[in-house]
């Protein structure tokens, strides 16, 4: 059904489902592989004009709704940057520093969850195997009693021809999914203990915490962190193993541009500010093709709009980024400005973060990457693939929910959780942090004790940003160039490659959709 | 079996964050697992036709969902809006393609919208327009109510309110559009168009921490005991049920966790009622005001 031309046939995905917002992706496959590949975003709001003249505090509330999925990760981010435009940096109390790395940990673990579980499994998790169970269990019979139904919504439509478990398997990985339903909720029930509700928290503020630290909030924490942590190791972990093992060649695919960034996460220390010289559990640094791994310079940083529709002055460092519509600049076809770091893309998320630090020799996380490579019987060689990013994410979890055990032992109930503030009538900050998906950065200017200019710099953004001025793709469009469709009328391998990333599009701030030049389009049915 | 009426549900996401989605999967009792596979009340099943965040599908084949539902199914879905509507320009927001085109969502929302029995206005952006619509913004983002007026299509509209909504708002008002009919609920709402159960209290009425007003008890920092209105608290301008039903399955609230009250249901949210954390200006939302509900815009 795809549609042919020339030599290429193009499919395009439009919608892309089962991320977070919206997202278009077109491919151009000519003998069997993708020849070129363009992800577009199809949704623009505009948040950072929004900010201007706003209270600078209230930039901590309103930056979380650039994402119902990650919006911790963004109120971090404000924080820090707040915390430094505040001349605070220095002063966020330990309760106050713990509380915040404890509510952002909920986050990831909500985070990774739902997007294994409730996002990416159904790519290789056939719910209908469900038809015939005769087995006892109450929710997988409801499953049963669903599908005899008929109304089969929302499982199908659904691409067909590549479902490879057996039916027990089958049996088995529904049951993770229902399971998982439950245990991401609880995530946002141990988030709320200190962030008050979720999806948008409101415990995380500049100079630290609203939340008081007292005994009880700790128990009922470390009640609901038991129940995850049993989750993540005796269902998360096991069932990306039972996938690795059904779909052994996602190891091979969807390699991208092998350039990892992590800004690091999870502070330490109370040396927030310094991105280079911090401690973090998840480290951060920059781990470069031939192997090589420095620490991050926030200097680095800038934002390429060769191909995206802006005018050119917006091609900037964030801190002096702006945002000037041109709608019809000629070879733009993305209004994703394309992030890079050094005039050369990099990959952002879970797996940069498990790149960099095996690379770096990291005594916590590298030592979980060996086991898990070990039990799959690989080489850090297949980390770089779709599975290798699934695995990633969960070891992850694995971590966090480690440190957060610690963390909550760190705690002094009684003991502050927010430095004084006082807003200058001028002041600038960066709050460099990852969320879930990524590498995540915010820029504040204040004048005038208001917000002058806010930038953020978004994981999404990174990882499905347009080609640059070199002619370079971004990241998810290198991991989708190259790879073979096998059935074009159902190009698993695509969707699967994208979702690898999990990407976030309502958090691509700048997105706009524009159409790509294609040599002839149809619709996937 | 006996035999089930499917209640049609689509879903679409305009100018929004995905927020009011990830609110609704923390559903708890019933959980979002039962609520989508088992029966919503008694013999009605909520059959979730379209939602991209959770559907198994992608592209054309989605699409192709919400045409088959309003072609159908017209006068018998429900279209639950989320995110507000961007009518500043076709390309803001879109969804699918029809030959070369990309359609934009306010085009697919108008549709939808024309056959539904009635459309479900999911959070503060939907229902009163939001952050999208906040001062500043360039793509001129309005609330689905103020979209359908303009379009002058006369359908009935549920404003259920709150960035994000409690999912207990969104079920309770299913299940009594199940149990009780359209024609029982929507006489029922208030005059924003809220189902009055859930937001027909003032959230400083019911504050566990109004007796630290009463006495005159106020944090200054945060982390503080005492009542947060020195703080920015707009519970005296909000209408919610947030301190007795509280949130994620009754775990805190945000007063609870010690920050004030932003209003986020309410149709000020977030310009009127900013700085947020800023005592409210008394000249221009005296707390003596604030006990009347504001007016509907188009009321």
């Amino acid at each position: 059904m795809a549609h042919k031309e020339g030599s290429g046939t193009t499919i395009t995905i439009d919608p892309v489902t089962r991320i977070e917002g919206h997202m278009k992706v077109e491919a151009v496959v000519d003998g069997g592989r993708v020849k070129e590949a363009r992800c577009c975003g199809t949704m623009f709001r505009g948040f950072e004009n929004i900010l201007n003249g706003r209270h600078p505090f209230d930039a901590c509330r309103l930056t979380q709704r650039v994402c119902g999925v990650c919006p911790t990760a963004h109120g971090t981010a404000s924080a820090l940057c707040l915390d430094q435009a505040l001349g605070v940096d220095h002063e966020i109390p330990d309760n106050g520093r713990i509380v915040r790395n404890l509510i952002l940990g909920c986050n990831y673990l909500q985070s990774h969850i739902l997007h294994f579980f409730a996002l990416a499994a159904l790519d290789y998790v056939d719910v209908t195997a469900l038809a015939d169970y005769d087995g006892a269990d109450s929710e997988l019979k409801a499953v049963r009693t669903f599908i005899d139904r008929g109304a089969l919504s929302p499982f199908v439509p659904r691409y067909e021809g590549d479902y490879r478990c057996d039916k027990p398997t089958n049996v088995a990985l529904v049951q993770g999914y229902l399971k998982a339903l439950h245990i991401r909720r609880t995530c946002h029930e141990m988030l709320c203990i200190f962030g008050g509700k979720m999806p948008h928290n409101i415990g995380i503020v500049p100079g630290g915490v609203t939340s008081d630290v007292t005994p009880d909030r700790i128990a009922t924490f470390m009640g609901k962190l038991a129940e995850i942590q049993d989750f993540i190791e005796d269902v998360y972990l096991p069932t990306i193993f039972t996938v690795a093992g059904a779909y052994p060649d996602y190891f091979a695919i969807g390699a991208g541009c092998k350039r990892y960034l992590a800004y690091g996460v999870f502070n330490l220390d109370n040396n927030a500010a310094d991105v280079a010289g911090r401690k973090c559990l998840l480290p951060g640094g920059i781990l470069e093709t031939d192997g090589s791994l420095a620490p991050v310079d926030a200097a680095a940083i800038a934002e390429d709009v060769a191909h995206s529709r802006y005018t050119d002055e917006c091609a900037a460092p964030p801190t002096e980024g702006r945002t000037i519509p041109e709608p019809e600049k000629d070879g733009a076809y993305s209004w994703l400005k394309a992030p890079r770091y050094g005039g050369a893309p990099a990959e952002v998320g879970p797996l940069a973060r498990g790149m960099v630090a095996f690379a770096g020799g990291d005594d916590v996380f590298k030592p979980e990457i060996e086991a898990a490579l070990s039990a799959a019987g690989a080489g850090p060689e297949v980390l770089p693939s779709v599975l290798g990013r699934h695995l990633a994410r969960a070891l992850e979890c694995q971590i966090v929910t480690r440190a957060m055990m610690d963390w909550l032992q760190e705690l002094v109930p009684g003991d502050p959780v927010a430095a004084p503030l006082r807003i200058p009538q001028e002041g600038e900050g960066a709050g460099l942090t990852e969320g879930p998906r990524g590498a995540l950065g915010h820029w504040i200017q204040i004048k005038n004790k208001v917000i002058d200019r806010y930038q953020l710099v978004v994981p999404t953004t990174w990882n499905g940003s347009p080609r640059d001025k070199e002619g370079t793709p971004g990241p998810i469009e290198q991991a989708i160039e190259g790879t073979e469709i096998k059935d074009a009328d159902n190009p698993f391998e695509i969707v699967r490659i994208v979702r690898s990333f999990d990407p976030c599009l309502a958090c691509s701030v700048h997105v706009m959709d524009a159409r790509g030049t294609v040599r002839g389009v149809h619709r996937i049915v | 079996m006996p035999e089930i009426v499917e209640i049609p549900v689509v879903w679409l996401q305009g100018a929004a964050c995905t927020g009011c989605a990830v609110s609704f999967l923390n559903s708890f009792s019933p959980t979002v697992g039962p609520l989508l596979l088992k029966e919503l009340a008694p013999g009605k099943h909520l059959s979730l036709r379209f939602l991209a965040t959770v559907m198994a599908g992608a592209g054309g084949a989605c699409v192709d969902v919400l045409k088959d539902t309003a072609a159908e199914d017209k006068g018998g879905y429900f279209l639950v809006m989320e995110g507000s509507i961007q009518t500043g320009g076709p390309m803001f927001a879109t969804l699918g393609e029809e030959g070369n085109r990309e359609v934009p969502i306010y085009e697919t929302a108008a549709e939808l919208a024309k056959g539904a029995a009635a459309v479900v206005a999911l959070g503060t952006c939907a229902s009163f327009g939001g952050i999208p619509a906040g001062e500043g913004n360039l793509t001129g983002a309005v609330s689905m109510d103020d979209f359908l007026r303009q379009q002058a299509i006369d359908v009935p509209v549920v404003n259920i309110p709150g960035c994000p909504p409690h999912p207990d708002w969104l079920t309770g008002t299913l299940v009594a559009v199940a149990m009780y009919g359209l024609e029982a609920v929507v006489p029922s709402l208030d005059e924003l168009a809220r189902p009055a159960m859930f937001y027909g209290k003032c959230v400083h009425e019911t504050c566990p921490r109004r007796a630290d007003f009463d006495a005159g008890r106020f944090a200054r920092a945060f982390g503080q005991p005492g009542c947060l209105y020195e703080l920015g608290c707009k519970g005296p301008v909000t209408f919610a049920d947030c301190p007795t039903r509280m949130w994620n399955t009754g775990t805190n609230w945000c007063v609870g966790a010690g920050s004030p009250c932003h209003g986020c249901v309410e149709p000020d949210f977030p310009d009127r009622l900013s700085p947020l954390y800023e005592k409210i200006d008394e000249e221009r939302m005296g707390r003596f005001r604030l006990l009347q509900p504001l007016t509907r815009k188009n009321a």
